[in-house]
């Protein structure tokens, strides 16, 4: 069974198509890389998936029946804005998600230090550490991720991935929005979208060729990127 | 430094109680490319406003071409989203004094390089984040500046544009511009002639991206279980891990390392021994 499964599924608004007969998997245990021009049609594909949309065509199934209230309480998501309230301190921001979802709120670890920090007076780093917690408080299965570490430094950025990998490997899957070549690397495999459709689908290494490295690799990962989004 | 290079000679600024730079400097010469990389509150920006003097050091010394000849790409682009995108480029170009012909025939120049002709009447507020950016390097860039200062010009930028920009970037260099962009992302700073790494306000690592990879020292491993050293990170699905020694003994695979490595293994030396935590 596929934790999501979208299968020709479209979204139209007024005469504009968003999204044109997408196909889509994410499986138990892997990470998926959703890529794409900004307008390509990520954010509609990721919202339908969530349930906040209702696709114009097409068919979303997750964790293989059709989208139900039940559903979405199986689905962890952490939004590109954080979605975290600025007023409230770490520890108030992870209570409220904890009693939305009937949870228990998480294990503080290494947020324990800043619990009665105001989130607005925390650091981008432990803003998103925050955020991804609150999002694993109810132990979701699918984990939906837009732009998960952007703006934070290398180690921060590898301790994210860290949970995300961990995520993974505990049987979840996790679906990423991305623009950036160093999290295109952590994904096990990549969905590129452009003007609404797949425009490719594989691994990095096949997408860019196996023994590529460093700048190059970055290059012609553009390079690539520019064929398919213009084509 | 000579008259041509510009940059910052041993600067420290306090904002606060907080010392948000610590002993930075940094040379800029015309034709080059220098990237600033660090993560959210590490001093990019205090480093570029204290080049632009809009922050004043508490000691150290600046030297930056006068106003004119300096060309501010701001985070956010700077565009105004009520005007539209001629009217934003007519502004910044009267704002540095640049009208008439000159002004003209820089418009037209820089609206086909970045690919906004068909948009020349969109207003800013309708342009998606990648042509908003454009503009405003454009903007940056039509008063033919010598010194051109870029803040996190692709951040939120998808590859496409992102390519353009550096395309763009490239282009003012090759006409004798000096550079100077900030990032977060090290595949990025490793694309420019020299990086400076920037960790809570000190330089963690500065030089040519290759020479940083060069000079780590030690040895980087792969595994695919986490590893029992502090010295570890993940790496897609695997793991790697840093050792002063190389791995010949220990059975694990090393591995040819990346800017990102280097970064990476200086960020947790530092931090480690700061701690007293040993490899």
């Amino acid at each position: 069974m596929m934790l999501a499964d979208a299968g020709g599924v479209s979204k139209k608004f007024g005469d504009f198509t968003a999204v044109d007969g997408v196909d889509l998997t994410v499986a138990r245990g892997e990470v998926v890389g959703l890529l794409g021009a900004n307008g390509a049609g990520k954010t509609t594909l990721m919202k339908m998936l969530l349930g906040l949309i209702s696709p114009t065509a097409g068919r979303v199934e997750l964790f293989g029946e059709m989208m139900t209230p039940d559903a979405r309480r199986r689905i962890g998501y952490v939004p590109q804005g954080l979605g975290l309230y600025e007023d409230l301190t770490v520890a108030e921001n992870l209570q409220f998600v904890a009693r939305a979802f009937g949870v228990d709120p998480p294990q503080l670890g290494d947020l324990a230090s800043a619990k009665d920090v105001l989130v607005r007076e925390l650091s981008l780093g432990l803003r998103r550490r925050t955020a991804f917690l609150g999002a694993l408080s109810h132990r979701p299965e699918l984990l939906i991720l837009d732009e998960p570490t952007s703006g934070v430094d290398v180690i921060a950025r590898s301790d994210l991935w860290d949970t995300i990998r961990a995520t993974a490997e505990e049987g979840s899957g996790v679906l990423v929005s991305t623009h950036h070549m160093e999290e295109v690397d952590q994904c096990d495999r990549l969905v590129v979208m452009a003007g609404g459709r797949v425009v490719l689908a594989g691994t990095m290494d096949e997408i860019v060729g196996d023994s590529v490295s460093g700048t190059e690799r970055t290059e012609r990962f553009e390079r690539r990127f520019a064929e398919l989004a213009v084509a | 430094m000579n008259e041509t290079n510009w940059g910052l000679e041993r600067v420290s600024v306090i904002l606060g109680n907080t010392r948000a730079l610590q002993d930075v400097s940094l040379t800029l010469g015309p034709g080059s490319v220098v990237g600033v990389a660090g993560g959210d509150g590490a001093g990019k920006t205090t480093l570029l406003r204290t080049l632009l003097g809009l922050l004043a050091p508490s000691s150290g010394t600046v030297d930056r071409p006068d106003g004119d000849a300096v060309g501010y790409l701001p985070t956010g682009s700077g565009v105004y989203p009520d005007l539209t995108v001629d009217e934003n480029l007519k502004f910044a170009a009267g704002a540095y004094g640049v009208h008439g012909d000159d002004y003209r025939s820089g418009r037209d120049e820089l609206l086909g390089r970045t690919g906004l002709e068909a948009a020349h009447n969109r207003l800013g507020r309708n342009l998606s984040g990648g042509m908003r950016q454009k503009l405003g390097l454009a903007m940056a860039l039509v008063h033919r500046p010598r010194l051109l200062v870029l803040d996190e010009p692709s951040t939120g930028v998808d590859p496409v544009s992102r390519s353009e920009l550096w395309r763009l970037v490239s282009d003012a260099a090759r006409d004798g511009a000096a550079v100077v962009m900030t990032t977060t992302y090290l595949d990025e700073a490793g694309r420019c002639d020299a990086v400076c790494v920037l960790d809570e306000g000190v330089v963690l690592l500065q030089g040519h991206p290759n020479e940083l990879v060069a000079d780590m020292g030690g040895s980087v491993g792969e595994a695919t279980q986490r590893p029992d050293t502090p010295y570890a990170w993940r790496r897609g699905a695997s793991w790697r891990m840093w050792s002063p020694d190389d791995f010949k003994s220990s059975g694990v695979r090393s591995v040819v390392p990346d800017l990102q490595d280097a970064v990476i293994v200086a960020a947790l030396r530092r931090r480690h021994e700061t701690n007293g935590v040993a490899a």
